[in-house]
């Protein structure tokens, strides 16, 4: 079995230091910008993007994801797999070792009995733990010996690094954490704010939703790193002036996810001043076509399986219609620039699981589209321009939250389905209202009260299982789910789902990819519509060095071996 | 005098309460949530955990009585030994904000003094603008002085902060680099050094909102210096001899200055508020800034509790406006 070998390949490399020159410190003061401030440093009460990457500074797991999405062992001496018995042969438990010499920034060391406690502290059922999707399945971790960690779950799990890898997950200090279980995790501001963490830096100072003032671990395990020696992370407002912050007047060094128009950040760029900096994960911006019927007069029943079927977007031949008819590179060039590549998967990456056999759609092909919408008979009877389906024109509402970008797309889609004969109505809703999943609010992506609806879907570490599991039949959203599910375009498919259950007995990674592959080629064809493989785009001082960014993990993920250069 | 304060202070108390009731009613039924921004690939059962950790499936009624027993009892007390050191503050909890998990009050009380640094500081020089300005203008009306002024005030008037402020950044920190264009919260003046790139980081900002409320001020300044150069009071004035610095600097100003100082007054509370665009374009992270990520996350006791503050400062403004008005101008009497 080879099933490991590619992330045992870049352990050893990934911990080589680049500089063997430097020493710790020796950079001076580093200052970063994320537009979006850090509302607190304890990654499990908040969740959100910002939280996790600034708390990355302080705390660790015990391995984190490269840049290629190869898993190195960070606070583990090294990764455990089956061949080294690290994972028991029936797949239902993985054991850690902690590496010798690693403390706390206080000089205590790293016990196995931190594991065990941050594991309670997540799932303490009153705690609202952000991350608690990070331990599910686990039924018991345990310290096996001050250095030994055991996590055991409720069934064979083949891939196991959930807990404890990569920013989401990582280890908290049982001392200083000790009575902020449960209901009293708010109670712990001085905690929350100020981790002790076994990371390069320490909190010296922190504001919420403004500023992290941070200097370097004096007990960090590398006597050398981090080379910068002091760090600010500021907050607060927005990407372009993020964005000119590093790349104009230079006060910045890093800024982050610059959403910005591509235009203007190529034209910054161009100054010399600064660097863009762009890594793909798994983000795909998608079109979902509603499988069920959303017709305002089915009232309760409506985009509910009781409802009935969509009047045409079930009939592959149109879904497959209106994604030829889409210029996948022209929304890139307008709306993403060097953040994004067109795809036709809605699982781009990792390589091993990106499926080649949809790749047709990266070229816009209208006529293809109009011969086979009249090869198949769907033709405009009564002149109007808009071609009907069994008497039913193809009129679609098509819904997306508000955002230039996306409004941008909306207006160029619109404009091709209309040269195919398909009408399209557009409609944009707050981010707030439409991610909200308030059950009483008819506006949410989950309710899907619409033909048609755009947004983008990702998910977290490198392992796809769970996240293809989204479109099991039982997955819906619907009234008896207070509308919570993952399968919104409310895809059903009895083989889709024996194919989910093969890969959840399946540990052969060559396997599990073509199990993938498949799956990802039952949803593309074509209830879900992919567009663009967004990437994380940040920008960095010409004069840092030592980034490799990852959207497998926190993009400062490897902030140890930031350094300026000479 | 006391009476009529007393007797308005006493009636604050319902406006208070039904303001914040208000408010409360108008938060809570917006369709916010909490969990919202988070990461897509947070599972819903997990975002209903969080949802029932900080309360906010509890009825509304329920919500807002507990938030109002803390705000009008807890908090003070908090305050007082957070100010003095005594030990009166009760156990238990605080008003928490659902994004830092963090009181309140705490996060208000760490952004007050550099949003009293920027737009108090604009405030007043604002009003060290305006005066002039408003007196010259009156004085010489339709001379080329006023002429430009009114221009002036007009652009500031109409132009928004979020456009001056970018076209300032553009020029002063990018183009010719004098100034940063994020402003460091941290920085603490200890010295004439530090006093200096305080003076630096402060001053952008400080012109945008000072040139805004400049042009407010000196054209009510205008107007009511104008009302008043007719009067009869200024001819006799004139006719025993005064010199015009004298007619113009004591006799007109003096009560051109009781319309405007009202409007000063009613003011004061913006100053407190924040300026949320202005410091949004510089970074200054003051109350506005708190305000705006409250509303934009769905944080609905920070949003309660800051609007609520504001509600407080604009009754209490109010009614020093009203009582200055008296103080000002012997021909009202209130008892």
């Amino acid at each position: 079995m080879k099933r490991y070998s590619l992330l045992l390949g870049a352990t050893a490399l990934a911990l080589a230091p680049a500089a063997a020159m430097a020493e710790r410190g020796s950079s001076g003061h580093l200052n970063i910008i994320y537009w979006q401030a850090p509302s607190t440093l304890n990654p499990y009460l908040s969740g959100g993007t910002k939280e996790v990457e600034s708390s990355s500074l302080i705390l660790e797991s015990m391995a984190r994801f490269d840049e290629t999405g190869a898993m190195v062992p960070w606070l583990a001496e090294s990764i455990p797999t089956v061949e080294n018995g690290g994972v028991s042969a029936d797949l239902t438990s993985i054991t850690w070792t902690i590496a010798d010499g690693i403390t706390w920034s206080d000089g205590s060391a790293l016990t196995a009995s931190d594991f065990v406690f941050t594991w309670q502290y997540c799932t303490h059922p009153e705690g609202g733990c952000a991350q608690a999707a990070n331990y599910d399945g686990v039924t018991a971790v345990e310290a096996v010996d001050d250095k030994t960690v055991r996590i055991t779950f409720n069934a064979p799990t083949p891939f196991p690094y959930t807990a404890f890898v990569g920013s989401e997950s990582p280890v908290i200090q049982a001392a200083q954490f000790a009575e902020c279980l449960g209901a009293r995790a708010p109670e712990c501001t001085d905690a929350n704010f100020g981790p002790i963490g076994t990371g390069p830096f320490k909190v010296d100072e922190f504001r919420p939703n403004d500023v992290i003032e941070l200097s370097a671990n004096p007990n960090f395990r590398f006597p050398d790193r981090p080379y910068f020696g002091t760090v600010t992370f500021k907050g607060g407002g927005d990407a372009t002036s993020a964005a000119r912050s590093v790349c104009e007047t230079g006060e910045f060094d890093y800024a982050w996810n610059l959403q910005m128009d591509p235009t203007i950040l190529a034209g910054m760029a161009a100054q010399g001043r600064c660097a863009i900096e762009v890594a793909f994960g798994t983000s795909v911006e998608r079109i979902h076509l509603n499988q069920t019927n959303p017709d305002p007069a089915l009232g309760d029943a409506r985009s509910t399986v009781e409802g009935g079927p969509h009047p045409f977007l079930t009939n592959p031949i149109i879904g497959q219609a209106m994604s030829m008819a889409i210029d996948r590179a022209l929304i890139v060039e307008i709306g993403y620039g060097a953040g994004g590549k067109p795809t036709c998967n809605v699982l781009p990456a990792p390589d091993l699981y990106a499926s080649t056999a949809n790749d047709g759609c990266l070229v816009q092909d209208i006529p293809g589209a109009i011969a086979l919408l009249d090869g198949a008979g769907i033709v405009d009877t009564n002149g109007d321009g808009i071609r009907e389906y069994n008497g039913v024109p193809l009129r679609v509402l098509y819904q997306t939250s508000t955002n230039a970008v996306r409004q941008d797309t909306q207006a160029l889609i619109k404009q091709w389905w209309a040269e195919i004969g398909i009408d399209t109505e557009l409609r944009n809703i707050d981010a707030s209202v439409f991610f909200g999943g308030d059950p009483a609010s008819p506006d949410t992506f989950q309710k899907f009260y619409a033909d048609i609806e755009m947004y983008t879907n990702n998910f977290a570490g490198v392992d796809p299982q769970a996240y293809m599991a989204s479109w099991l039949c039982g997955d819906m959203p619907r009234p008896q789910s207070q509308w919570q599910g993952s399968n919104i375009q409310r895809f059903c498919d009895p083989a889709y789902d024996a194919l989910v259950a093969e890969m959840a007995r399946t540990a052969d990674l060559n396997e599990r990819g073509r199990l993938a592959r498949e799956m990802n080629d039952m949803l593309v064809r074509y209830s879900i519509i992919p567009l663009v493989h967004r990437g994380g785009v940040s920008a960095r001082a010409a004069t840092l060095e030592g980034h490799r960014m990852s959207d497998w993990d926190s993009e400062l993920w490897n902030i140890m071996d930031w350094r300026r250069t000479q | 005098m006391l009476t009529y304060t007393i007797r308005r202070l006493i009636l604050a108390i319902p406006t208070l309460l039904f303001i914040s009731f208000v408010i409360f009613l108008i938060v809570k039924l917006s369709p916010s949530d909490p969990t919202a921004g988070l990461p897509l690939t947070i599972p819903p059962e997990v975002r209903e955990q969080i949802r029932e950790s900080l309360g906010v499936n509890d009825p509304v009624v329920v919500q807002y009585f507990k938030w109002l027993k803390l705000m009008v009892w807890d908090e003070p007390l908090h305050f007082i030994e957070g100010a003095t050191g005594w030990q009166v503050a009760p156990d238990g909890p605080r008003i928490i904000s659902y994004q830092t998990r963090s009181p309140v009050m705490d996060l208000i009380v760490q952004r007050m003094p550099q949003t009293l640094w920027v737009v108090g500081t604009s405030y007043i020089v604002g009003i060290l603008i305006a005066l002039p300005l408003g007196i010259i203008s009156a004085y010489k009306q339709y001379s080329v002085f006023d002429q430009v002024g009114t221009f002036i005030s007009m652009v500031g008037f109409s132009v928004p902060t979020f456009f001056t402020g970018v076209l300032f950044i553009v020029i002063f920190a990018v183009t010719l680099g004098w100034f940063p264009s994020v402003y460091d919260t941290t920085h603490e003046v200890t010295d004439w050094d530090s006093f200096v790139v305080q003076l630096k980081q402060i001053i952008m900002p400080v012109m945008v909102l000072g040139l805004y409320n400049a042009s407010q001020i000196s054209r009510y300044l205008r107007a009511s210096m104008l009302d008043n150069l007719n009067q009869d009071y200024v001819r006799t004035a004139r006719a025993k001899g005064l010199g015009e610095k004298t007619v113009v600097l004591v006799h007109v100003l003096k009560n051109s200055m009781i319309p405007v100082v009202t409007v000063i007054a009613l003011n004061v509370p913006a100053v407190f508020g924040g300026a949320i665009i202005t410091e949004q374009v510089f970074k200054v992270n003051g109350i506005g800034q708190l305000l705006i990520i409250a509303i934009q996350s769905g944080d609905v006791p920070v949003v309660q509790t800051v609007s609520f503050i504001f509600a407080v400062l604009i009754v209490l403004f109010s009614l020093i406006a009203d009582i200055l008005y008296g103080v000002l101008d012997p021909r009202i009497r209130y008892d």
